[in-house]
């Protein structure tokens, strides 16, 4: 008992360590916020730009530019997925962005935003194509443009339709972020490596980091499942 | 000056000739009802006119606008139309008067109390006026097609285009959706309706197209059609439906 209590002193209270779990904990919300942002966004641009199509008839530059980002996307897609993230990670870091002065949370929110997108992309194609075109058929009689039925028809309830896969991705890029505790040291797997280097002990430091990522994918968990009953008010019968 | 001018319309699917060449002139006021086999290219014929589909050659016009023409912009074309669906296609996602009200508020710009009260004025006109709240899902079948005809006169639509509107309604719902159609004739909409429901063709109908094969065999007045078809086809289709 007093062996633990001593190393929880060493991990956390010597020589003020917390802050270094509290920084890493910063730095790790941080990055995962602005990565599932950026990854949503790119997401969307690559499963619609997937689902783009040539259409005999239309003017010509719009044809073109279907087909263009349609390949773009398959290609990102392909590569991304191809990949394993800790290779893309590092290369990010140590090739693409080796030489330039730029704070280390961007370069992560980067990489990470890049890698998620792909995923998210296939989620969302997942869920435009759960859509019967009866629903597009029914916007765009009434005379809606294209883009307005995506937004206000097609797109709301295959955000409902993939919500539980959405969050999967979300939940899986929180933990993956740990990765980054290898090449930039900032996170707070970061910070459990750093403590541990110092107390040549492990079992603490590692399971209190188990436990704080616990801790934020269940409040996250919560708050998916409260987005899900929101959009689920129209399922009653 | 007719309406809906049709001139030698085409579609194919690939190989598929699912049109072969229709010419119809169709008036204000006009109820034109479309009976054939299924395959006989109903379906498609109607959605041609709304551009749902686009034909593959001829030409349509609206007021005199082509509207086959490629430089027409569709959406505009689509206000003057409205489109009522076997499978009604109401949005589950938005209540009965969102359903209603997101077409004049997004295209019309119509504020949202204007297009609330309008939609409860055509939701009396269907009878479904408690129902304003209520989600998609939470009607029956003949409920949710009446919400579909009122969510399509929501835009003031010159025409109304019906495909099969009952075909996808237990029995006893047809009634109540026939019902609502009939008035909207009495009102003078012109209106085409692809359909299997004969006594209504009878009874609404001022011009009745027999289609097969992708080209309108024969018309005229329902009841002459009916009583005295002059085609052998018109012959052995009404045989097994009447």
């Amino acid at each position: 008992m007093d062996g633990l209590i001593q190393e929880l002193y060493n991990t956390f209270i010597r020589e003020n360590r917390w802050t270094l779990f509290v920084s890493g904990i910063g730095n790790t919300l941080l990055i995962s916020l602005f990565a599932v942002a950026l990854g949503m966004l790119l997401g969307v641009l690559a499963g619609l730009g997937k689902l783009a199509e040539r259409k005999k008839g239309r003017f010509w530059l719009w044809s073109a530019l279907s087909w263009f980002a349609n390949r773009l996307s398959a290609l990102y897609i392909d590569i991304i997925r191809g990949t394993p993230t800790v290779v893309q990670i590092t290369v990010i870091y140590f090739i693409i962005f080796a030489s330039v002065d730029i704070d280390k949370r961007i370069v992560a929110v980067i990489a990470f935003g890049i890698n998620s997108g792909a995923y998210v992309a296939e989620i969302i194609r997942s869920g435009i194509l759960s859509i019967s075109k009866g629903q597009t058929e029914a916007g765009r009689s009434l005379g809606l443009t294209q883009a307005q039925t995506m937004t206000h028809i097609v797109m709301p309830q295959a955000i409902k339709n993939i919500l539980p896969a959405l969050g999967n991705e979300f939940i899986v890029l929180v933990k993956e972020t740990a990765v980054i505790g290898y090449v930039a040291k900032i996170d707070l797997m970061a910070a459990a490596m750093n403590v541990q280097s110092r107390t040549y002990s492990y079992v603490v430091p590692l399971l209190s980091v188990a436990v704080i990522y616990y801790v934020i994918i269940k409040i996250l968990t919560l708050f998916l499942n409260l987005w899900e009953r929101k959009l689920r008010k129209s399922d009653v019968r | 000056m007719s309406m809906i001018e049709i001139n030698n319309l085409h579609k194919h699917f690939g190989k598929l000739e699912v049109l072969r060449g229709i010419d119809q002139s169709i008036r204000q006021g006009e109820k034109i009802v479309v009976i054939g086999p299924s395959g006989s290219g109903k379906s498609t014929f109607l959605r041609c006119i709304n551009l749902l589909e686009t034909p593959t050659e001829g030409q349509i016009f609206i007021d005199g606008e082509e509207i086959t023409n490629p430089k027409v912009n569709v959406n505009k074309i689509r206000q003057k139309m409205g489109m009522v669906f076997q499978q009604f296609n109401l949005f589950p996602h938005l209540t009965i008067m969102d359903n209603i009200t997101l077409a004049p508020i997004k295209i019309k710009k119509m504020s949202k109390d204007m297009a609330g009260k309008k939609a409860m004025e055509l939701l009396e006109r269907v009878g479904l006026a408690e129902k304003a709240d209520n989600y998609p899902a939470q009607l029956s079948g003949g409920q949710q097609q009446r919400i579909a005809i009122a969510r399509a006169l929501a835009m003031d639509p010159e025409i109304m285009l019906f495909d099969e509107p009952t075909s996808a309604l237990d029995p006893e719902m047809v009634g109540e959706v026939l019902e609502v159609m009939k008035g909207l004739a009495d009102a003078g909409m012109t209106m085409i309706v692809v359909t299997h429901e004969m006594g209504f063709a009878r009874e609404v109908g001022s011009r009745l197209l027999f289609m097969d094969q992708g080209v309108v065999l024969e018309e005229g007045l329902p009841a002459e059609v009916f009583e005295n078809p002059q085609h052998g086809r018109t012959k052995e289709f009404l045989s097994k439906v009447l």
